[in-house]
């Protein structure tokens, strides 16, 4: 059995008559890339806003690493990271400044922030950029950075909104292998995406059409239910019938 | 336990106001204004403005009682210009009167007026004036003088011999009439709203719009130790800028200084901690900068400038306007400076004024704390 850390039951979010986030249940569990996909405006973001306590559902349970939504939000916020769809890091510090900041408000020691900004800045390859303004790199180290600092605290699960959007294809690469050494040392991750190899990436993805899940499983049982030959056409088949999209 | 928390608790501010501090001094754009605005400020109002004053708060001590005197008062009476009050006062009444703000001057007509100017041809009036504001003080005697010149000229009319009404002016605290001593209290409850109110709507809103808003509440950092350690910086900065104003006005401007410094930073600081409040509001209640901005503009600084008083005298406005101005925190900071630096007054002075401030602090802190919480649903 694995163990689950984050399940959903019929999580709802209304916004007037607008329903975001319809009854979504699912689980995801322990180490694994979970991908949840889906066209603009489908709701993924809504449901991540929810799952990360930054939006208060409407209707329905969920709980992450054992934590209910509604009552722990505060124990919840201390085991996840979150990357958000804008860039997030603050342009006006440096690297270091903003891996010190970050992972100071995360409450680690002095001498843990010591050992784990020369880790990250070793791992990301950015021995010389360490005293540069964060505004003045490349989106793609940028992005990469973003998300060593949301895992700087060793979180249960880390929830990725589009992380590669706008991204040139070698550094969405590398983006990737970030991801895939976070996933060995335990890390759950949460990502979505609008790049279908990327979903090839993931241990199971989701799909969501007009704020539900239609369909969820490994890519490779999904495209063999689709009857397709890439992630491409098992997208194209399920938000083909959408009627939201922008 | 609790020590530990504590500690973490402290760290994490610590973290905060470093990198709230990294922001500030950053921006060139913005020290630029923090630090060179005072100066402009204090250069620009120098030009003080003259106005009309309606209706302005007069005491007639008429020790007199004689036609000549009864003559003089209906004149002044008949001017829109004053609302007159007739009392006999004492020495230390009059310093009382104006000290309480009853009255901005105070005529006195000495016993035998009409006598002397019958029989010598010759009177004295003593005009005594509220000099803190010199743009008022200025402009009243004027008036004064020229209701009292008017009748002088009036009565010696069929007369080959001229009568001569002498009015002996007194400026009082402010006795040479210097304009800083109006406007710098002024720029001073000006620059601290401007500095505090924008430039903390405007740090938080911008961490709205760039995202790093959403990282701090996802983390578990409490969302009030985000919004304070905004304040904090500001603060500081609010209390380097009170300094420099007061060492320009005081060594630059011979600007008198006769109360408490101790208590007029404490007083700023009320003031510093109310814009503060102000401008959170702000930045909880709007999404972009430049809403943040313009609302900071609109809601504070053309409040700040027109009814403070140190621009367009408060009573001369219409009511609806005199109104207005009284939730105008600037307006309390300006009576409360004006007191300490000026009059030399302490803490019994201007306690009213005090807890005016204090109540509009604690309110708008609620508010704003109020409407965080809802925010974040």
């Amino acid at each position: 059995m694995k163990e689950i850390v984050i399940k959903t039951d019929k999580l709802t979010k209304r916004f007037g008559d607008f329903i975001a986030t319809n009854e979504i249940s699912f689980e995801v569990y322990a180490g694994e890339i979970f991908g949840f996909l889906g066209a603009n405006g489908a709701g993924k973001t809504t449901a991540m806003r929810m799952l990360c306590g930054l939006s208060t559902p409407s209707s329905g349970t969920a709980t992450i690493a054992g934590f209910n939504i509604y009552k722990q939000t505060e124990s919840i916020k201390k085991n996840i990271g979150y990357m958000s769809q804008k860039f997030s890091l603050y342009e006006d510090l440096t690297v270091l400044e903003n891996i010190k900041f970050f992972g100071g408000i995360y409450g680690l020691s002095d001498k843990q922030l010591k050992e784990k900004s020369d880790m990250l800045i070793e791992q990301l390859g950015f021995t010389n950029e360490t005293k540069k303004m964060v505004g003045s790199l490349p989106l793609g180290w940028k992005q990469k950075l973003s998300f060593s600092v949301a895992v700087i605290h060793e979180p249960k699960i880390v929830f990725l909104d589009e992380p590669t959007g706008g991204v040139d294809p070698v550094t969405r690469r590398q983006f990737w292998d970030l991801i895939y050494a976070a996933a060995d040392k335990g890390i759950t991750i949460f990502v979505t995406t609008h790049y279908m190899d990327e979903a090839e990436y993931c241990n199971r993805i989701s799909m969501m059409v007009d704020g539900q899940i239609k369909a969820l499983d490994t890519p490779a049982s999904l495209k063999k239910q689709f009857a397709a030959t890439s992630m491409d056409e098992v997208f194209f088949e399920l938000a083909r019938g959408a009627k939201r999209s922008d | 336990m609790i020590i530990q928390l504590i500690k973490i608790f402290v760290k994490q501010f610590l973290t905060f106001i470093k990198k709230e501090f990294y922001h500030v001094f950053r921006d060139k754009k913005t020290l630029l204004m923090l630090f060179g605005l005072p100066i402009v400020q204090i250069v620009l109002f120098g030009f003080a403005l003259t106005n009309e004053i309606k209706e302005s708060k007069i005491v007639v001590c008429d020790y007199a009682k004689d036609a000549a005197s009864r003559q003089i008062i209906t004149q002044l009476d008949a001017s829109r210009n004053f609302e007159i009050e007739k009392t006999i006062l004492t020495h230390q009444q009059i310093e009382n009167s104006f000290k309480e703000g009853k009255a901005k001057l105070i005529i006195v007509f000495p016993a035998n007026f009409n006598d002397d100017l019958l029989h010598l041809k010759k009177a004295q009036v003593q005009v005594i004036a509220d000099a803190s504001d010199p743009n008022t003080a200025n402009t009243l005697t004027n008036y004064v003088t020229n209701i009292i010149n008017g009748y002088q000229k009036e009565l010696s009319q069929n007369d080959p011999v001229p009568y001569q009404i002498i009015t002996e002016t007194r400026m009082l605290y402010n006795p040479e009439l210097k304009g800083a001593t109006n406007f710098v209290p002024g720029v001073m409850a000006l620059v601290l709203m401007l500095i505090s109110v924008l430039m903390t709507s405007v740090s938080i809103v911008r961490e709205k719009e760039l995202g790093t808003m959403e990282i701090l509440l996802v983390s578990p950092v409490s969302p009030f130790m985000v919004i304070i350690s905004k304040a904090v910086p500001y603060f500081a900065l609010s209390l380097v800028n009170l300094t420099v104003i007061l060492l320009l006005s005081v060594f630059l401007l011979d600007m008198p200084f006769n109360g408490s410094v101790l208590l007029l930073f404490a007083e700023s600081s009320l003031l510093i901690i109310t814009a503060l409040s102000l401008g959170l509001l702000i930045s909880n209640s709007t999404a972009s900068q430049q809403t943040a901005m313009l609302i900071s503009l609109m809601a504070m600084l053309i409040p700040t400038m027109m009814l403070t008083g140190f621009m367009f005298p408060i009573e001369n406005m219409p009511w609806p306007l005199q109104m207005i101005s009284n939730i105008v925190p600037s307006k309390w900071y300006y009576i409360i400076v004006k007191s300490i630096m000026i009059k030399g007054l302490g803490f019994s002075a201007v306690w009213k004024e005090t807890l005016i401030l204090l109540g509009m602090t604690i309110f708008l802190l609620a508010l704003s704390f109020k409407k965080f919480k809802i925010r974040l649903q």
